[in-house]
C-alpha cells in the first residue's frame, strides 16, 4: 500500500513540477464550453438546454487531451522497464498512475465545471448531478482512456490514433452524465443514470488496469 | 542463496532468430560476463533474463522452479540496468533514486539513496534536477540504484557507457562486493571491466548459422537488437 501511494506521489510530484499537463486540461476545458456561446448565439434558453451536453462533451475532450503523456514519458526514459520490473504488480502501476492522472486532470474539471454552468445559463437544479455525475464519470474516463494510453504507446501519432480508439468507448459515460442532468432538469430522479455510471465505475476499476498492464507488457517487450 | 538458470533459451526478435540453444547458470557469487558483436543479442538476453522479454523457446528457473510460475518473486530478486536512465529531469538525484528504493523496498528510502550516491562517488548532485546532469552523471545515478534496494541477481546492460575510468573501477568494486556477499550478476560489455573469475558467454557461439548470415549484413548487424531496444 505505501509503494502503491508512492507511485501516486511521485506521478503528482511530476505534474505539480512540469505544471503545464494539469493547467492546459482545465483551461481547454474552460475554453472548449465559453466557445458554444459564440457559435450558438448567446439566446439563454437556447444555452440552458445544451449545457449539460456542452459540459460533458468538453470533460471528455479535456480528459483525451492528456492521457497521451500518461505512460509515454515513462515509457520513453526506460521508466516503464524498471516499474514493469519493480516487485509492484503493474496493474497497481496503472491503477497508481491513472488515479494520479484523474487528480491533476479530473477532479479540476469538477470543480470548474459548477462555475461553467452558470455561464451557460444552466438551471441551478441541476448543479448538484452535475457535480456528482462529473465525480463518477471523470475516474472512469482516465481508467478508460489508460488503456487507450497503453495500446497506443510507441505508435507513430499516438494521440489521433487514441482519440479514435478511446472516444466511441466514452459514448456510454457521455449518455449517462449528460442524462442524469437532464433528468434533474426536468424534475425526474437521476438516480437511474447514476446507478448506471457508477456500474461502470465498478466494471473498470478492475477491468482497466488489468487491460492496460496487458498492454504495458506488449510495450515494453 | 538459490541458483538462477536458462537452459535452451531461444531468442526470436522480429522474423530473426538472435541465438537459440543457449544455456547459461548463475550461482551466488558468481558472475557472467556476456560477449559478442552488436546484435549477438547480449542485450535482449539481459532483458529475457529480467523476465521483459519472453523466451521463444527454453526456460529460466531458480533453483529449478519455472520463473514464470513465481513472476514477482522473481523480480523482487533482480535489478535491471539497461540503456535507458529513466532519470525524471525535474526531480532531484535524490528524489529520482529514493524513488526506486523506495519501490524497491528499502527501509529507509532517502536514507539508502544518499548512502548509494555516495558509493558511487557523486553525493554532490543529491539536490540537482535530473535535467542537469552530464550523461555519465545519469549513469551513475542508474547504477546507484542498484545499491539503494538490495536484490541478489544484478543484470547490467552495458553499464560501463558513458563511465569515466575512476567510476568503471569504482563499478567493479561494487561489483566485487556483491559478490563476496553472495550476490549474482550478469554483465554485457564491449569495454574493459575486470570480474576475477567471471564465466564468459559468447552469445555468437549461439546465433544459427543458416538464416542468421542473411540478415547480419549492415541494415541488422550493426545495432539491430539494441535500436529495437531502445526505441
Amino acid at each position: 500500500m505505501t509503494r502503491f501511494l508512492r507511485l501516486v506521489g511521485r506521478d503528482l510530484r511530476l505534474a505539480l513540477r512540469q505544471g503545464s499537463d494539469a493547467s492546459i486540461a482545465v483551461m481547454f476545458f474552460v475554453l472548449c464550453v465559453v466557445l458554444f456561446p459564440f457559435g450558438v448565439g448567446p439566446e439563454p434558453n437556447i444555452l440552458a438546454r445544451i449545457a449539460a451536453g456542452v459540459i460533458w462533451v468538453a470533460a471528455l475532450l479535456a480528459s483525451l487531451l492528456s492521457l497521451e503523456r500518461l505512460f509515454q514519458t515513462d515509457y520513453e526514459d526506460g521508466s516503464l522497464e524498471l516499474l514493469a520490473l519493480s516487485p509492484v504488480p503493474l496493474e497497481a502501476v496503472v491503477l497508481a498512475k491513472t488515479l494520479a492522472h484523474w487528480l491533476v486532470t479530473g477532479l479540476p474539471l469538477i470543480v470548474a465545471a459548477p462555475i461553467l454552468a452558470v455561464l451557460l445559463n444552466m438551471d441551478t437544479a441541476g448543479f448538484g448531478t452535475l457535480v456528482l455525475t462529473l465525480a463518477i464519470g471523470t475516474p472512469l474516463l482516465s481508467l478508460i482512456g489508460g488503456i487507450g494510453a497503453a495500446l497506443t504507446l510507441g505508435a507513430r501519432r499516438g494521440g489521433v490514433l487514441l482519440s479514435l480508439l478511446i472516444l466511441p468507448l466514452y459514448i456510454p459515460v457521455l449518455i449517462f452524465g449528460a442524462g442524469a442532468i437532464d433528468a434533474s432538469l426536468h424534475g425526474l430522479t437521476p438516480r437511474p443514470h447514476l446507478l448506471l455510471l457508477a456500474g461502470l465505475l465498478a466494471a473498470a476499476l478492475p477491468l482497466a488496469p488489468w487491460a492496460g498492464a496487458a498492454a504495458l507488457r506488449q510495450a515494453v517487450e | 542463496m538459490p541458483v538462477f538458470t536458462g537452459s535452451e533459451l531461444t531468442c526470436l526478435r522480429g522474423d530473426r532468430l538472435v541465438f537459440t540453444g543457449l544455456d547459461f547458470r548463475v550461482a551466488p557469487g558468481e558472475a557472467l560476463l556476456l560477449l559478442g558483436p552488436n546484435g549477438s543479442g547480449k542485450s535482449s538476453l539481459l532483458r529475457m533474463m529480467a523476465g521483459l522479454l519472453k523466451p521463444f523457446r527454453g526456460r529460466l528457473a531458480w533453483d529449478g522452479a519455472p520463473v514464470p510460475d513465481d513472476p514477482d518473486g522473481h523480480r523482487a530478486k533482480i535489478h535491471y540496468v539497461g540503456h535507458l536512465d529513466a532519470v525524471k529531469p525535474v526531480l532531484t538525484a535524490a528524489e529520482n533514486l529514493a524513488f526506486w528504493a523506495g519501490l524497491g523496498g528499502a527501509a529507509d528510502p532517502r536514507a539508502s539513496a544518499l548512502a548509494a550516491l555516495d558509493r558511487l562517488g557523486v553525493p554532490q548532485i543529491a539536490g540537482v534536477p535530473g535535467r542537469y546532469l552530464s550523461a555519465g552523471q545519469k549513469r551513475r545515478l542508474n547504477l546507484a540504484r542498484v545499491l539503494a534496494a538490495p536484490a541478489p541477481l544484478w543484470l547490467l546492460d552495458e553499464p560501463s557507457v558513458a563511465l569515466d575510468r575512476a567510476a568503471v573501477a569504482l563499478l567493479e568494486g561494487i561489483i566485487a562486493e556483491h559478490r563476496a556477499a553472495g550476490g549474482m550478476v550478469a554483465v554485457s560489455t564491449h569495454a574493459d571491466i575486470a570480474m576475477p573469475g567471471a564465466r564468459e558467454l559468447h552469445l555468437d557461439d549461439f546465433t544459427p548459422v543458416t538464416g542468421g548470415n542473411a540478415f547480419d549484413d549492415d541494415a541488422f548487424g550493426d545495432g539491430g537488437i539494441e535500436g529495437e531496444d531502445a526505441a
